[in-house]
């Protein structure tokens, strides 16, 4: 474990205390304490790290009903104060007030899935033994209901010897009783401290205490069982799950389009209204070619973005992620690596770093580590802009069947190469530099739920966030910056712009060891600002025509439309298959030396994958060339 | 577990047949590799608890996903193997 525990950043000292009382929200895995929290908190909620791990701290801030203020800190789950990971060690430091990270919470609300009582409430039993002010959120009440389990709340505190309050963090029910609780609970005594127990006795006594407080039990979930005979059918089940994957792909592609239209118009407005509002001179160059060019042939990727998160944001929440990870272990075990390394690598589709960071599941540290090694292979996001501008350009927009189109077709052949060759990678990592036991496939389920529509608009605001800053801040930057340097010296008549700059010389040096695999000059010109993001090389390549040619906007000539006329057939597949491999994107560089605890690995991985790109890139090129395209 | 006399030596949860119900009566913990031990405790599994098959993923060699008591837990064939099982009467 030690990998997993980043030493590099100081340890903050614990906030000072002002007098607003903290209470952390603790308990196992899949208790629904997340979505407790955002109930409490809302949108009024921060997320970051915790010093020093790479564990992601929630905070935010809610009311007790007399208006006091409450900071709330949403714990990692645990099943144990005996911690088996990263995230486990922080709940056990944060609750028993080791005090590495935050001040000791004043009320412990310890949150317990009603459907599972066997299980939480051994954590929950251990947890009360500490003597510190708690409060049992009984959570998913309508779930147990609905599975035909009646329970008994008082009788669960009389066991417990602490406040029970039912809640459905999902449906908002039960908030105020909570927060009447912690009111108590803050000014209340704290319940006696225990001896520990051992496992079995807690165990036992969680047994007992669920027994109970049972009412009445029917044995149940006919319909959740009925649906996951389809769902984990070694023929319908995998049916389903590939329904699912190609569903989700060709919306990203088919109902973007309106908004992506309408995000391309509004660039362009902007940027007639820029031309219009000021002189021709620098500034107007610098703000319409330099940074609209630029920013905004990224940003109009944005509803593509969204909409892929969203699906994967609801397939988390409804719990059918973990059933796609279990389709997928055999295929995953073939290679040495868990099911659960599913979810991090579809989540990479999307974007890689919270890909990588997802990795965190994965106890064993050889089976992690391949997984974030192969996770830039997903094709995320930021390869869209790319893959999209080309494919547009140089594969006719045909349809090959019905509802199927030829570049659809195209794009997907090329996420599937990424796929085959993480698939290879991950073979081979596994038998020489990662090799090791597979921490193997042993995972809870978690029961069918349906969508809270607030919570997913929640993850994707925050996705957007992200999005809209890196476009803010690195791709504007990156590209501003290449404006410059594309600009000056100013070519004499006769002479491209591209090709005379201080940039223009720089590529031509790139130049030289990409010109085998076909690469012009424009690419290697595009390479550079692609090493910070991707994306990037769509704005490169949009500043460097717009410099060459500052009218061909006014023109009508679309990006792509140049492209095809500056490009040859041959050389725009070779880009497209060194995008499939290249690990172009600061940002997954950055996580995962964070992640890893050096520099070790991600070198390593920028070494792999760049051989790779640069193979497959020349392959393709000297193929395509042989065919006669 | 006194009923182990009783019962047929070699099942076990990877080898139960779908649907029946079935009582733990041993765990084979020292086949199995310490953390996934220390998971499947965590789990809840244990000599004595109620389990049955719910779904095999692929026939042959994938996971299998097994209901304990009002959980649905996947786990691998090896980790199943070492959990024999007593079937209990319908």
């Amino acid at each position: 474990m030690a990998m997993l525990l980043a030493s590099d950043a100081p340890l903050a000292p614990p906030p000072s205390r002002t007098g607003t009382p903290l209470v952390a929200l603790v308990g196992n895995p899949n208790a629904g304490k997340s979505a407790l929290f955002n109930a409490l908190t809302g949108a009024r909620q921060k997320v970051g790290n915790y010093p020093g791990v790479t564990v992601e701290r929630h905070t935010g801030r809610t009311a007790l009903p007399d208006g006091r203020p409450l900071d709330l800190i949403d714990l990692p789950g645990a099943y144990s104060l005996d911690p088996s990971s990263p995230d486990e060690a922080v709940t056990r430091d944060v609750v028993t007030g080791a005090g590495r990270f935050e001040a000791t919470p004043d009320v412990l609300v310890i949150v317990v899935d009603a459907g599972n009582l066997d299980q939480h409430l051994r954590f929950a039993c251990e947890l009360i033994a500490l003597g510190r002010p708690v409060v049992v959120a009984l959570n998913m009440v309508d779930l147990a209901e609905r599975d035909g389990l009646k329970l008994d709340p008082a009788a669960l505190a009389g066991g417990l010897g602490v406040p029970v309050v039912p809640t459905v963090a999902v449906r908002r029910r039960g908030l105020d009783d909570l927060r009447a609780a912690v009111a108590a609970a803050l000014d209340g005594p704290p319940p006696p401290a225990r001896a520990p127990e051992d496992d079995r006795a807690l165990r036992a006594r969680a047994r007992a205490l669920a027994k109970a407080a049972v009412v009445s039990e029917t044995p149940t979930r006919r319909w959740a069982h009925a649906f996951d005979s389809v769902a984990l059918h070694p023929v319908w089940g995998v049916a389903l799950l590939l329904a699912v994957l190609f569903t989700m792909f060709q919306a990203v592609f088919s109902w973007a389009q309106a908004p992506v239209d309408a995000l391309d118009a509004g660039v362009a407005a902007l940027g007639d209204a820029t031309r219009t509002a000021l002189p021709p001179g620098f500034l107007q160059s610098f703000l319409v070619e330099g940074l609209l060019a630029g920013v905004g042939a990224v940003v109009v990727f944005l509803p593509q973005i969204l909409i892929l998160f969203a699906f994967i944001l609801v397939l988390e929440a409804t719990g059918y992620m973990v059933r796609a990870a279990f389709l997928m272990d055999r295929i995953m075990a073939s290679v040495g690596l868990s099911g659960r390394a599913f979810i991090p690598l579809l989540s990479s589709f999307a974007c890689a770093v919270p890909g990588i960071m997802a990795t965190r599941t994965i106890a064993d540290e050889k089976d992690r580590l391949t997984t974030i090694l192969i996770a830039p292979l997903m094709t995320c996001s930021a390869r869209w802009p790319v893959y999209t501008l080309i494919i547009s350009a140089f594969i006719p927009d045909r349809r090959v069947g019905p509802g199927v189109g030829l570049q659809g077709l195209v794009m997907f052949g090329l996420l599937l190469v990424g796929v085959a060759g993480a698939y290879l990678a991950a073979l081979a990592l596994r038998r020489t530099v990662t090799k090791g036991h597979s921490s193997g496939f042993l995972v809870e389920m978690p029961r069918y739920q349906w969508p809270r529509l607030g919570d997913v608009a929640l993850g994707l605001w925050t996705r957007s966030l992200t999005f809209l800053k890196r476009a803010g801040t690195t791709i504007a930057a990156t590209t501003a910056l290449l404006w410059l340097l594309a600009s000056y010296p100013q070519a004499p008549a006769g002479q491209r712009q591209s090709e005379y700059s201080i940039a223009g010389r720089i590529a031509s040096g790139i130049e030289v060891v990409v010109r085998p695999i076909g690469f012009n000059h424009d690419i290697a010109l595009a390479l550079l600002p692609a090493m910070a993001a991707r994306e990037a090389a769509v704005a490169a390549i949009g500043t460097v025509y717009a410099v060459d040619d500052p009218e061909s906007d006014a023109g009508g000539q679309s990006l792509a439309e140049q492209v095809r006329g500056r490009w040859s057939l041959p050389t725009a597949l070779a880009f497209l298959m060194w995008f499939v491999f290249a690990p172009q994107c600061i940002s997954t560089i950055a996580v995962t030396r964070r992640e890893t605890n050096g520099w070790k690995w991600p070198l390593f991985m920028i070494g792999y994958l760049f051989t790779a790109a640069y193979v497959m890139a020349g392959a393709t090129y000297w193929l395509a060339v042989l065919a006669g395209l | 577990m006194d009923m182990a006399g009783r019962i047929s030596p070699s099942l076990n949860l990877e080898t139960l047949p779908r649907r029946q119900g079935a009582t733990v009566h041993l765990i084979e913990w020292s086949r199995l590799a310490a953390p996934e031990a220390r998971r499947l405790r965590e789990l809840g599994f244990d000599e004595g608890i109620e389990v049955e098959v719910l779904h095999r993923a692929s026939l042959g060699r994938g996971p299998i996903a097994c209901r304990i008591g009002r959980m649905t837990v996947a786990l691998r064939r090896a980790v199943a193997a070492a959990i024999h099982v007593a079937p209990t009467a319908a």
